[in-house]
This record gives structure tokens, sequence and C-alpha cells, in this order.
């Protein structure tokens, strides 16, 4: 396809930083978007094949390095689903640290996302300060885990540390702390005028778009499609406190911004709650398990990026499974961009590939060729080197930054 | 010593290189450039293109469909050229060592200098490497 359209623009092929590597082809006539193109297949490192081999509580420790960003999305979502072969409910002090666990792990990740966002967008203040509040989080995480990704605290039936009590104070005040910066950094960016007159109607996505696509997590969320696993199909704690699924309605950068900076809060809140309830009591933190039946489960988990889904089989006599099957979230999400940037330009489809959170994967490899030259016209930094001289173009129109940097940063 | 190392140490130019990693390590490596452990302090700092690199940091198992591309990096930058393998998967292949996909580690396509151990290695035990190696080139 594509004959006639002039420039191909290709992206990938593989992206370091996501669960699912990629490939994109954008088709270009001058400076507009009008075709998208998706390979996908790189990166692949063959862990579903792997995870056959492995033992079942080895697996855990597999999956959990499909991704470093929601790197225990995969845990909780597996040994969901082994829970749902065996037919066991969890101890409850576990389901409150599975849920402390994962709600921490959307509040960096979060975090990380508005700092690349800022950075493509050529704030990048944005991008030093949001990686900087996001150590306190990783602290917390070394605190409870002893590592600071990678935490390895899941378990087939339970999760492998307790919380100690004494730690508990530490983490809260850490917790108010990082809730304060990232108040300001929500208010900050919500008043920029600069930022709103580049994001807003930019990438966007109808309701009628996220139900075609089956798009998930906060991008359908932004859209007004309220589907978050935690509440739809309750796991571990997120039934046992009180929170709400935030949503915007118009489906651009955006609210997809506003929508995950939102969460954050809500993230926050769940944490707050989850450490109260567990703070000065005992309790069991594992059920054991020693045989794993015949049978098939499936585990979901909302990651930050959206929906993750495990299937498991077991056949009974063997040690790992016979068949481990694994849907990530950006693997509908990133269909949508058929949607999304057709129709835009070549400066803002950086913000909004960036948009669904696939994000600075494509750092360095993204790169624009000519196709009847078959030469290269743009590199990676110089599409992000637009994506920053339209804002600047913006700046000047507008004449004036949000109150609030000034006084911030 | 001669002039192409002196004038190496000064300033490390790095870039940044995946072979099919879960993403972890090359997290650490940006935040490595960010305030808490600003490497530029050290005069370290992420280079656009391989042309211009002194230091590759690579990461990842090196998967089948990316071993031409790493070779064709390592042939673009200039020499002396160190590179540093970030993390277990890089090192040795990690969980990741009996996959179908293997076909690293890195010191099977490409001369390795550095090996940084950990899954992921800390930034600390990232900078740690770094400037143990350039103590060792003084
Ligand atoms: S060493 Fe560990 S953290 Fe690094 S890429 Fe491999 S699995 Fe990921």
């Amino acid at each position: 396809m594509a004959e006639n359209k002039k420039v191909v623009v290709p992206i990938g092929p593989y992206h370091p930083l996501l669960e699912e590597p990629e490939f994109f082809e954008l088709y270009c006539d001058g400076e507009e978007v009008v075709d998208v193109e998706w390979i996908a297949g790189y990166n692949h490192r063959g862990i579903e094949k792997l995870s056959e081999s492995k033992h079942w509580d080895q697996v855990t420790f597999l999956v959990e390095r499909i991704c470093g960003i929601c790197s225990t999305s995969h845990p909780i979502a597996y040994c969901n689903a082994v829970e749902d072969l065996l037919g066991i409910e969890i101890p409850e002090r576990a389901k409150y640290i599975r849920s402390i666990i994962g709600e921490l792990e959307r509040l960096h990740s979060h975090l990380l996302w508005v700092g690349l966002a800022g950075h493509f967008l050529g704030y990048n203040t944005v991008f030093m300060w949001a990686w900087k509040y996001r150590e306190g989080i990783l602290d917390m995480f070394e605190m409870i885990t002893g590592n600071r990704n990678h935490y390895a605290m899941l378990m087939i039936g339970g999760v492998r540390r307790d919380i100690e009590d004494e730690d508990i104070p530490i983490l809260q005040n850490t917790l108010s702390e990082v809730k304060g910066k990232i108040q300001m950094l929500t208010e900050a960016i919500l008043d920029d005028p600069v930022l709103s007159a580049r994001l807003k109607g930019i990438g966007t996505l109808t309701k009628e778009d996220i139900k075609n696509y089956g798009a998930v997590g906060p991008v359908a969320r932004a859209s007004g499609v309220d589907i978050d696993v935690r509440k739809d199909d309750p796991y571990a704690a997120y039934n046992l406190v009180d929170w709400k699924v935030i949503t915007a309605n118009n489906g651009d950068v955006f609210d997809k911004a506003v929508v995950r900076l939102l969460e954050c809060f809500e993230s926050i809140k769940i944490i707050e709650q989850c450490l109260s309830a567990i703070k000065g009591k005992k309790g069991e933190i594992r059920k054991e398990v020693r045989e794993i039946p015949e049978g098939e489960g499936i585990g979901r988990h909302e990651a930050p990026r959206g929906e993750v889904f495990h299937y498991v089989r077991s056949d009974g006599n063997t040690s790992s499974p016979v068949r481990h099957k694994i849907r990530a979230p950006s693997y509908v999400n990133i269909p949508t961009f058929k949607a999304s940037c057709i129709g835009e330009t070549i400066s803002d489809v950086c913000i909004i590939l960036a948009g669904v959170d696939p994000c600075y994967c494509c750092t360095e490899r993204i790169s624009v060729y000519d196709k009847e030259k078959k030469k290269k016209i743009y590199t990676f930094e110089e599409l992000v080197k637009k994506s920053i001289e339209k804002t600047e173009k913006i700046k000047k129109e507008i004449g004036k930054e949000g109150k609030l940097w000034k006084k911030l940063f | 010593m001669n002039l192409k190392l002196k004038s190496l140490k000064k300033s490390l130019w790095v870039y940044h290189v995946s072979g099919g990693s879960c993403n972890n390590c090359d997290i650490e490596i940006l935040d490595l450039l960010t305030p808490r452990f600003d490497v530029e302090r050290f005069g370290i700092i992420l280079a656009a293109s391989p042309r211009h690199a002194d230091v590759l940091l690579c990461t990842g198992i090196v998967n089948k469909k990316c071993v031409e591309r790493i070779k064709e990096i390592y042939e673009q930058t200039p020499k002396p050229c160190v590179v540093v393998a970030v993390g277990a998967c890089a090192c040795s292949g990690g969980i990741f060592r009996d996959g179908y996909q293997m076909a690293g580690p890195f010191d099977k396509v490409i001369p390795v200098h550095i090996y940084i151990p950990g899954c992921p290695p800390k930034p600390e035990a990232i900078i740690s490497g770094i400037v143990k190696f350039l103590k060792e080139l003084k």
C-alpha cells in the first residue's frame, strides 16, 4: 500500500523499553501523516516458551522480567491465574501487600511517563523533576522489597516478605512527601496555557475508537470509557479499600496526562488505606502450595498501562505450566495509533505516540526516510526537536508561561 | 598513555544499545542522568549517535534479530571504544539464557571490556563500574 504516498517514516524496529517491541511506519504527505503501519515481533525473548521449561515458582520471576516498568503487574496476573487454577484465596494481609506494591508501581510508572512526555515537549525541567520525585518511590520499594526494581515480592499463594510495623510510619511519611510533590507538578501542568494549547485536541480517540480497538487502561479512561480491572473484577485488596476510577471525556493527549496524574492520587489513597489496615496487626502472608493439579486458570491485573492477562494450564504431573499465554495492555493500545495519528502533523506524532505510553522506547530508534531516495531525513532527535520547536512557537504566540511554573521552578 | 586515551577519560560520551532487554536496565541508565545520580558531573553524557560515542552501554540479551544491528553500531563507533555490558542479561543471558531467541550474550557478538552484573544493577553500581575503569586507564 501507500505507493503514491511520498515519505515513509519507520519508527523502530525494536523498542527496548516496552513489553511489546514494535516497528511503525508513518506514511507522510508533506507534514501530514496519512497512514500508520505496525509490525510487531522485535525484541522477542520467547518468554512464553521459556516459562514452559521453568518451575511454577520460577515463572513468577521470569514474568517479572517481561517489562521493567510494570515489573510487578505480570507476577500479580500470573499468581492470580495460578490461584484461580488452584481455587484458593490468599490471606488478607497478603492481599493488602499486593495492592501496596501494585499501586506504588503505578505511581512510579506514571511519574516516569510524565517526565518523558515533558522531555518530548521540550520541558526538560518536568523530566528532571518527575524523575527526581520518582526516586522517593523507588526508595520505598527498596525498603519494602530490598530492590529498586524487579521486586520479587510475589509468590503463588501470597507474598514473599512482610511489611514490618517499624517501617510503616517511614513509608507513610515518604508517601505524603511524594503526594505534595505530585500535587505541585499536577497544578503546574494543568495551569500551563502552553501545554493546553499544545496538547488539547491532538491525538483524539473517541469512545467509538476505544471500543473498536479494544483499548484499555488510561488510554480508554481518557476517552470516557471507565474500564478498570480493579473495579470490574476485584482481586487483591481493591474491594476492601475506598477509591474511584478516574475518567476524562476528550480522549486527547492532554486528557491522557490528566487521567494519569489524577490516578496517582487515587493510588496514594489506596496505599494509605492499605498501610493503616496492616499496621499493628499480625497475620499470615502466604498459603503453602505444594502441588498444582490438572486444570487451567486465568488471571488479570490492572497494570499502569491497562489490563494484563495471563492464562496458564497444568497437566497435573509436570512441575511447570504446559501452556502459558500472556497478553499485555500495549498490545491493544498500540493499534489505536491508526485512529489517533492519521491527519496529525509529524511534530505532534512524537507526543501522540508517547501519549499511549510506549513512550521513550522509541528513543533514538525513530527515523524518517524519503521513499524515493531511500535517504534518511529525520532522526528521532530531530523529531523531538520539531516537537520542541512547536512548543516554543506556541509559547511565543501565547506570550506567557504558566504563573505557577515561574513560582515553582 | 597515548593522546586518544587521555582525551577519552576526560569526558565520556555514552551511547545506549539495547539488544532485547526487559528495559529495566535501560531505565536505570536513564536514571543516571536525573538529579539524584547526575553523571554529568563526571562529564558523562548520552550521545545521540554511535559515531560520537566513546562508550557503548549494552543491555539485554542479544536477540537473533538485532545481532547484525549491534555489530553495525560497534563498527560505527570511533576506536578506542569501551563496551560495557550492563546487567545480568548482557553479561551472561541471565534468566533468558535458555531461550530460543538468544544469540548472545554480548561478548559473543562484540568485544566487551566491563561487566556490571545485577538485575538490574543499581545506578551506583553502574557509576562505580565506570569509575573503576577510568582508574584502570590512568
Ligand atoms: S539484567 Fe535484569 S533488569 Fe536488566 S534487562 Fe536483563 S532482566 Fe531486565
